[in-house]
């Protein structure tokens, strides 16, 4: 069975499904057979234990009730139906319940009353492994499994071990999704937008992030046709690969600046400097997932980054919650959050918090080339408060006699206002374009709207408009202009982003490879 | 040394060759290394007398006469060893019916 989604991130997954709307005790089916086989051979010594533990304080009456279902359990002839079952592909759960069912019905069957009466001991052992079953693994993904779901919530996917591969495959979700944004930094591949919901999968699914569909138990053409792909795909990566070492240029040689996007500080663990021009985004949110952290935590974060960097440029941007992304004790419950206390409007209503982020960048600046930006900035009264919020913690730090150095201080342009009359900020130090937000402000197009995703395009020729008139704006004042959505690691996207006047873009690390590739295509 | 041996033994206790009974039944027949099989009629069918699944499948109820037979290694003693238990009502309390 095939499923056509939206293409969120590219690259290929093939494991088993893994729901992630499940309750805890659902069983997680496997990907092959050998593991759905040691899985319910696990769940039966699991049940057999707990048995063997209760017979040691049980009286005798209980024991001999005990020892009837342990001896059960053990018996390879009650088992048996259901390994042949999972040999011919059924999921151990179902396996198990069907075997165990028939066995039930033999009981029921019966004209003796103290024969029926033992079926109730065999749903007991019945569902005493099912239970075992369940719990193996518990709501943590097995290895390389593909999460499928209406939505993934951030949390859930940064908790995720993604080092054996694996994928998402959503209902809902949108290609501008923050999940959607670490899933392409970070290479995992990932569908949204699936036309029918998964129905209970079981065994394996094949997923191409590259073209958005996902294949629900494969024949072997399929599982063959879709290996093909992938590997091509992995090829042509390959060789964008060989693009990493060198500066991004155009056909015609014009430099182009190709910076990443972080949301983690660990993420750069993972990235050689050499192979970028510095980090065109750092965002701040992550470190506030679930508590606000402290000055300390966060100086700690933004150092990291820095010394990372070396003489490359750092640009950090000021915490950006609201919208979709909450934090408990910050942000507010919004009707309408995307055009609510979010961004630099919430660090002005909660001076407490922002002082504290101010400090802790003043303090990491010495230690690297850092450029510090605001989000949602709207009008230049906002970036004229926060400014003046950073002189004044800057002076109460060097009262202090604390290390702390100032930074060029640059605003996101994503509010429509600014990128229609860029001339209110012809002071600040830069201009860093947010694609994501400005397009859906543009298009009226909530970004984590499945519905209206189609309409979510930078390529429009409004939203191309903008860019260009912030980049000539930019050219003009001598204000260096970038932009850092989605769009800038966007192959389709890119010549028109160069064509419109751009010369720097800041893309998700796994897509530097890929950016640079498709610059050098660009005949600007 | 192969062998084969049969013999025959009426179940006198309350509710049969039930639930801890088998337990009992089953475990004797594992410690022997011939095969061990029941029937409730001299032609069959047959059941693995070391499976608790089987040997409570054949649902033998007091008053059965049931067939036990051996082969191989200690066949003999084997049957010998499993007739004795039914006769002992399984080492069961003969005035008490357990419920399992």
């Amino acid at each position: 069975m095939r499923i056509e989604g939206v293409p969120a991130s590219a690259g290929y997954a093939e494991g088993p499904l893994f729901d992630l709307g499940r309750p805890e005790g659902i069983y997680a089916s496997k990907a092959s057979s050998a593991e759905e086989k040691t899985s319910l051979e696990a769940a039966i010594g699991k049940a057999v234990n707990r048995l063997v533990a209760m017979v040691e304080t049980a009286d005798s009456d209980a024991a001999g009730i005990l020892e009837f279902h342990i001896a059960m359990l053990e018996d390879d002839a009650l088992s048996g139906p259901a390994f042949a079952s999972i040999a011919s592909g059924i999921p151990a759960d179902a396996a198990w319940r069907q075997a165990l069912d028939a066995e039930i019905a033999g009981y029921e069957a019966s004209d003796q009353d103290y024969f029926r009466a033992r079926a109730t001991d065999l749903r007991d052992i019945r569902d005493q492994v099912l239970r075992a079953l369940t719990e193996d693994g518990g709501s943590t993904p097995p290895a390389g499994a593909i999460l499928h779901g209406v939505d993934i919530a951030p949390t859930r996917f940064l908790e995720t071990d993604w080092s054996q591969g694996g994928g998402i495959a959503l209902k809902a979700g949108s290609t501008a999704s923050h999940v959607a944004m670490l899933a392409r930094s970070r290479g995992v591949p990932m569908v949204v937008g699936l036309r029918e919901p998964l129905t209970a999968g079981a065994g394996m699914a094949l997923l191409d992030a590259e073209h958005g569909t996902i294949v629900l138990a494969p024949s072997p053409m399929e599982i063959g046709s879709f290996r093909q792909a992938s590997s091509s795909f992995a090829a042509r990566q390959g060789k964008a690969r060989t693009f990493l070492a060198r500066p991004a240029a155009t056909k015609r040689g014009t430099a182009v600046g190709v910076q990443v996007n972080i949301a983690d500080p660990h993420d750069v663990d993972a990235i050689d400097i050499a192979t970028c021009d510095g980090v065109g985004l750092m965002r701040t949110e992550f470190l506030f997932g679930k508590t606000l952290p402290d000055e300390e935590t966060q100086y700690r974060a933004y150092r990291k980054v820095l010394e990372w960097a070396g003489e490359k440029p750092v640009t950090i941007r000021t915490v950006d919650a609201g919208g979709d992304k909450p934090v408990p004790g910050f942000t507010v419950e919004e009707d309408n959050p995307f055009l609510g206390l979010r961004g630099i409007r919430l660090s002005l209503a909660r001076l407490d918090i922002f002082r504290i982020q101010i400090r802790a960048l003043l303090r990491a600046a010495p230690h690297g080339n850092l450029k510090v930006m605001f989000p949602m900035i709207a009008t230049s009264e906002e970036y004229d408060r926060a400014a003046a919020l950073f002189a004044e913690e800057r002076a109460a730090l060097a009262a202090r006699g604390v290390a702390h150095k100032m930074p060029p201080l640059g605003i996101m342009v994503e509010v429509p206002s600014v990128a229609i009359a860029p001339e209110a900020f012809a002071g600040v130090a830069f201009l860093s374009i947010g694609s994501n937000d400005l397009t859906q402000y543009v298009m009226a197009a909530a970004r984590d709207n499945a519905a209206v995703a189609h309409l979510n395009s930078v390529r429009h020729p409004a939203v191309l408009r903008l860019i260009g008139s912030v980049a000539a704006f930019g050219r003009e004042n001598g204000i260096p202009v970038s932009l850092c959505g989605d769009a800038g690691g966007d192959p389709a996207s890119i010549p028109l982003l160069l064509e419109a006047g751009l010369r720097d873009l800041s893309v998700a690390p796994a897509q530097l490879a890929m950016a640079k590739a498709a610059i050098a295509d660009v005949p600007v | 040394m192969s062998a084969a041996a049969e013999a025959t033994v009426l179940i006198t206790h309350d509710v049969g060759l039930h639930a801890r009974p088998s337990v009992k039944f089953t475990k004797l027949a594992k410690s022997f290394a011939a095969d061990v099989e029941i029937a409730l009629a001299a032609n069959g069918p047959w059941f693995d007398a070391k499976s608790i699944v089987k040997v409570m499948a054949a649902k033998a109820p007091k008053g059965t006469v049931l067939h036990i037979r051996a082969n191989g290694d200690g066949a003999s003693d084997a049957v010998r060893a499993l007739i004795e238990l039914v006769q002992r009502d399984f080492d069961e309390d003969a005035g008490h019916v357990r419920s399992a």
